[in-house]
């Protein structure tokens, strides 16, 4: 009897062995251990046993039992396993197909280096600024030391509405006006984005419609030296932190001192190049501390107070920036040309 | 202003300093240097020839045989097309192997047989400008003085083997229009002085006052006028120096007498102007504003009419110039003229600016005068002019100067504190600082303690205010030495306003929905700009347009950006999808200035998505606008205020446009382009939105505020309702909505129906409503009471059925 048990243990273990699914193990399962089952029969012949021996052999028979379950199960394990790898490997999909289009738009390139710039100086106190595009002759002219006559305010050059009222040709008036509103009292401290115009004919390097940034600091105490620091920050953080920068005199009619500030040319590191002009200098922007006459017509005391001033043009800094080389590209709005900067730039 | 470098050391030491070092160095401190052009670079070998002879070459017309000494043991055989080349001339030669502009060299060469062993050389050919040509050469070979050493290198012959700096000068400087002005500049610059020329000459016993006289009527257009009188001058070409250093500063020679007026003007700044003294009649000089209908043919053989505000010299009877632009033809300087009158006055920059405005005409004189010349330098120039008439003209210079003279010519004097100039600087200079930039830039000035004492030279008329003092002291000492600080003061924190930030998250929601963010003109043409406007009016318009497609401010962006659609179109870009914001421009009756009111607007065509493999294909159409600018409402916190309603705008489909309103007011629109507009303006099926924003940037949504999360199940009953094809969707919604109660938590179309199983007129529109009660489990007898209630108001509201 006893061998006999061994005997089917050693049998059902190879029959487990050589199932090859779940169907044919259960199969062994329920021809082994089901009721009409070999041990059943086996154990049925246990009254002709001596009581010595009965409880030894059934527990011989549990722990066949329990054993041929064991393998069954680990086999089952297995089994299982197989089964869900195959099903599995007959659901692999071709993953380098493309995936489904997400439709995303971007920023304007203009849009982008505005609110860079904004987003720099907001984060050194400015607030954003903005005014009309159709300005009164005063605030865009004579607030800012242009008297009427004045050779730098060539009817020309500018698109009247009528004798008193134009197109803004800069960001300036915005500045006027502020001042004005803060009846004498500073801190001012702001920038100007915005579209401005001039009467100039379309081609690569003019446009009569174009986007200007100024700043502009009134308060006591501000210096040359603050302008120029100021003017520091800026460009290492919009051109990269090796970047150098220079003032240069200059004029403008609203500030005096006037300065032209140029960065040094990342192309070549200074050594001269064509983008440069072999001067290993960009001209990026114009600056200057605020005119007294300014300072005193927008209500500010100029014994008291002192301001800088600054102002860019965004498509020469974006032309710059991303190697543009025509101006036009902001206004025809070429899909070709506006899906180049949906990339975020980090800095 | 052009600068030679040669030219300029004649007033200020250059040794040790390269035009290159220079032009860097006037850059940093005061002008910038905007090129340096050296005329005659990389030219080589070419020298001063002697034409012995010069014979037709028997096989062409054209072509001459010369034969050229050179300078060498043996002369060279020339082949020579110009038709002034002749025997005895000297002329520029370029030898062979010589180096010309443009990299072109010389070989030995055979025309038509004949040997040619060089060039002879017009002036551009050697690189001047065809326009600073003397007219004589203009057409062909360029002939030395009779004088000319043969065989000595004719690039320096010409004084071409030198720099000239392009100055840009901004309005304020104009004491650089001049090569004194430049040397004072550069001599504080380098700190060197500066050496002035001196104008020394026998004139005669005969005074210019016993033959001519000067009388002045505008004495406020006119503060100085100044007449020499030069007789027995012989007309001829002047110096060959001279010549090329006119040619240098951009100006063409003429003749001995017109040269010397320019390059006194080139030389100090101040303008002159040669009268035939005989063709002038009268002997009489009279100064005065013209009168209506007068008239003078000017120099360009111009007939040019005045006006009364114009400034005209006069012989007494007609006008002979006009003051400061232009002089008369009727009293030219010829080849035959004799005696000279000379002037040199002082004309108001207002006047003259006006003047060469209304005529179209900029010359190097009016330039000057419309900056502003120096009161001081009018005489000094009239009498170096006069020396160099003596000289090279070989004048007879009368004695005195017939002069009306009512100009102040002191000097300003201005008062500075040292403290202010560091304080606006950020600086801590020391007075001797101060005072030793003054004395670099040759102006007087003295300190008493710390109080600084400036008198500013007539030359510089630009300095008038302490801020003026303060850039010179600046722009010298160098920006290079101002420290960098940042403002030292109670700053407010920076930031965005409420419009700007819901201006930033519009472009946010709409390039995240898929639109790309265009910009276009404010300015556009007649038919334009009344398109697609949401407040039909009068465009604003320019009083003087540069042309007709930019003539008027935009009332609506939308036509702007369809026409930003068909670009692209017609460059095989498809499907488009773009927005912008900004102003348009409404006239208001009483207000001068327009009111700009900002607005968002939108334009999507052809493919909204594509997906080809999987097959999935979307085209733009009015519900994918539609729900773009749901979710933008959705996220500026005004959906609860939008409403929807069926549109008829210009210009859009009268089947397909939703007009939009905030609680009571319309303030936008979202359509398809009216099909003849899109065959018009070649586009396919467009849809677009206009949307002020006004309303919605002043709008104060509610903060935003936790809901609990249900914790009760909802029951969801599905409704499919028949109605007339002209009921709305949202209406029926707005009834559904009303009647559920507050059980009745959402309402979402799932399903439209228009096909033929339906009653003709008819339209099928299923509904999902979702009941809930937040505190507690709805019991059913509740949630039929409330549908109930809901299928009896859309009966009798809407007629709408149950569908069977
Ligand atoms: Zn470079």
């Amino acid at each position: 009897m006893e061998e006999r048990l061994k005997q089917l243990q050693f049998e059902a273990a190879e029959r487990v062995n050589l199932s090859g699914s779940l169907k044919e193990l259960n199969e062994v399962r329920v021809a082994y251990l089901g009721k009409k089952g070999p041990i059943t029969e086996v154990l049925k012949g246990m009254g002709k046993l001596s009581a010595e021996e009965r409880p030894k052999m059934g527990a011989l028979a549990n722990e066949v039992r329990d054993a041929i379950t064991k393998v069954i199960e680990e086999k089952q394990l297995t089994l299982e396993a197989e089964a869900i790898e195959k099903k599995l490997q007959e659901e692999s999909i071709d993953v380098t197909l493309p995936g489904r289009p997400v439709r995303t738009g971007t920023h304007h390139p203009l849009t982008s280096v505005i609110e860079e710039i904004e987003d720099l100086f907001i984060s050194m106190g400015y607030k954003i600024e903005e005014g009309p595009e159709v300005e009164k002759d005063y605030y865009n002219f004579e607030a800012l030391n242009l008297p009427k006559g004045h050779p730098a305010r060539d009817m020309q050059d500018s698109f009247y509405i009528t004798e008193d009222i134009l197109l803004r040709t800069h960001t300036s008036p915005v500045q006027a006006r502020t001042m004005e509103r803060h009846q004498g009292k500073g801190p001012v401290k702001i920038i100007c984005p915005g579209k401005v115009y001039r009467r100039d004919n379309d081609d690569a390097t003019h446009s009569h419609q174009f986007m200007q940034i100024e700043g502009l600091v009134v308060d006591e105490n501000i210096r040359m030296s603050d302008l120029k620091g100021t003017l520091n920050v800026f460009a290492k953080k919009m051109f990269g932190e090796d970047r150098e920068i220079r003032l240069r005199p200059s004029f403008f009619p609203f500030t005096e001192p006037s300065v032209e500030m140029d960065i040094s040319c990342k192309i070549c590191g200074g050594k001269g190049c064509s983008v440069c002009k072999g001067t290993g200098w960009i001209e990026i922007l114009g600056a200057g501390m605020v005119h007294p006459n300014v300072l005193e017509m927008a209500g500010f005391d100029s014994k008291k107070y002192t301001g800088f001033a600054f102002g860019m043009g965004p498509e020469r800094i974006a032309m710059l920036k991303y190697g543009i080389d025509d101006i036009r590209h902001y206004y025809t709005n070429d899909h070709r040309f506006l899906t180049q900067f949906g990339q975020k730039e980090f800095n | 202003m052009f600068v030679s470098y040669k030219w300029l050391q004649d007033y200020v030491d250059l040794s040790g300093i390269t035009p290159e070092d220079l032009a860097e160095k006037i850059t940093r401190s005061g002008i910038e240097v905007e090129g340096i052009e050296v005329p005659a670079e990389g030219v080589e070998n070419v020298v001063i020839g002697h034409v012995l002879s010069c014979e037709k070459h028997p096989e062409a017309d054209k072509l001459n045989i010369c034969l050229v000494d050179v300078g060498e043991e043996e002369p060279v055989q020339i082949i020579c097309g110009a038709a002034n080349v002749g025997a005895g001339q000297k002329v520029a030669v370029a030898k062979v192997g010589a180096v010309l502009p443009g990299n072109f060299k010389i070989k030995k060469a055979k025309l038509r047989g004949e040997a040619s062993n060089g060039m002879i050389c017009s002036l551009q050919e050697i690189g001047i400008e065809g326009k600073l040509v003397p007219k004589e050469f203009a057409e062909g070979i360029f002939n030395f003085p009779q004088d000319a050493p043969v065989g000595e290198d004719a690039i320096e012959a010409l004084m071409l083997n030198d720099s000239i700096l392009e100055l840009g000068l901004t309005p304020n400087r104009a004491d650089a229009m001049s090569l004194i002005g430049v040397a004072y500049e550069t001599g504080a610059i380098i700190d060197r002085p500066v050496k002035l020329p001196e104008s020394d000459y026998t004139s005669t016993v005969e005074k210019a006052s016993d033959v001519i006289t000067v009388e002045v009527e505008a004495k406020q257009e006119n503060p100085i006028y100044l007449a020499k009188v030069i007789k027995n001058i012989k007309i001829g070409p002047s110096p060959q120096w001279m010549q090329s250093r006119l040619i240098a500063a951009g100006i063409r020679p003429h003749n001995n007498v017109v040269d010397i007026t320019n390059y006194v003007l080139l030389e100090y700044g101040q303008p002159l102007h040669a009268f035939d003294l005989d063709r002038l009649k009268t002997n009489k000089i009279l100064v005065r504003l013209a009168k209506p209908g007068e008239k003078i043919e000017t120099l360009d053989d111009t007939v040019r009419e005045l006006l009364p505000h114009h400034l005209v010299i006069t012989n007494g009877e007609e006008p002979v110039a006009i003051a400061g632009v232009m002089g008369g033809a009727n009293t030219e300087v010829t080849g035959a003229t004799v005696n000279v009158l000379l002037e040199s006055a002082y004309f108001a920059s207002s006047s003259i600016r006006q003047t060469s405005k209304d005529h179209g005409l900029r010359s190097e004189a009016s330039s000057r005068y419309e900056k502003g010349v120096d009161p001081i330098r009018v005489e000094l120039a009239a009498e170096r002019a006069a020396q160099l008439l003596a000289l090279y003209a070989d004048g007879e210079v009368l004695s005195g100067t017939v002069a009306f003279d009512e100009q102040d010519k002191s000097e300003k004097q201005l008062t500075i504190e040292l403290e202010k100039i560091n304080r606006v600087l950020g600086m801590s200079l020391k007075t001797e600082e101060v005072l030793d930039l003054f004395r670099r830039l040759q102006i007087n000035a003295h300190a008493d303690g710390e109080t600084i004492y400036v008198s500013a030279p007539t030359r510089r008329g630009d300095l008038v205010i302490e801020e003026d003092l303060i850039e010179e002291v600046a722009r010298l000492y160098g920006y290079d030495h101002i420290p960098m600080t940042l403002p030292v003061h109670e700053t407010n924190p920076g930031g965005l306003s409420v419009r700007q930030q819901k201006r930033r998250l519009i472009r946010q929601v709409l390039e995240g929905a898929g639109l790309m963010q265009a910009v276009t003109y404010s300015l556009t043409n007649d038919s334009k700009a009344g398109e697609f406007a949401l407040d039909v009016r009068e465009p604003v318009k320019l009083m003087m347009p540069m042309s007709e497609e930019r003539s008027n401010l935009r009332l609506s962006i939308v036509p702007q950006l369809l026409e930003s659609v068909s670009y692209n179109l017609a460059r095989q870009q498809d499907s488009i999808a773009f927005y912008e914001t900004g102003s348009v421009f409404l006239k208001e009756e009483g207000h001068e200035l327009p009111k700009e009111d900002e607005h968002v607007a939108g334009a999507i065509t052809g493919l909204w998505h594509f997906h080809a493999w999987q097959g999935e294909k979307k085209q733009a159409d009015f519900y994918v606008l539609k729900g773009i600018l749901d979710s933008l409402f959705e996220r500026l916190g005004v959906a609860s205020c939008i409403r929807y309603e069926k549109g008829n705008e210009n210009d859009l489909h009268p089947g397909r446009t939703a007009a939009i309103y905030f609680n009571d007011e319309k303030i936008g629109y979202v359509g398809q382009v009216h099909p003849s507009k899109e065959k018009e303006l070649d586009l396919k099926e467009t849809y677009v939105f206009e949307v002020k924003l006004e309303a919605v940037y002043a709008y104060g949504q509610a903060p935003l505020q936790y809901t609990a999360i249900p914790r009760y199940p909802s029951i969801t009953r599905d409704i499919a309702l028949v109605v007339d094809r002209e009921v709305q969707g949202g209406e029926l919604e707005r009834i559904i909505k009303e009647a559920g109660g507050s059980l009745l938590k959402s309402v979402k179309l799932f399903d439209l129906y228009e096909g033929d199983k339906m009653e003709e007129g008819k339209k099928s529109l299923a509904f999902s409503l979702n009941y809930m009660d937040p505190s507690r489990t709805l019991i059913d007898e509740e949630v039929v009471k409330a549908h109930d209630k809901v299928l009896k108001a859309v009966k009798e509201e809407a007629g709408a059925d149950l569908r069977g």
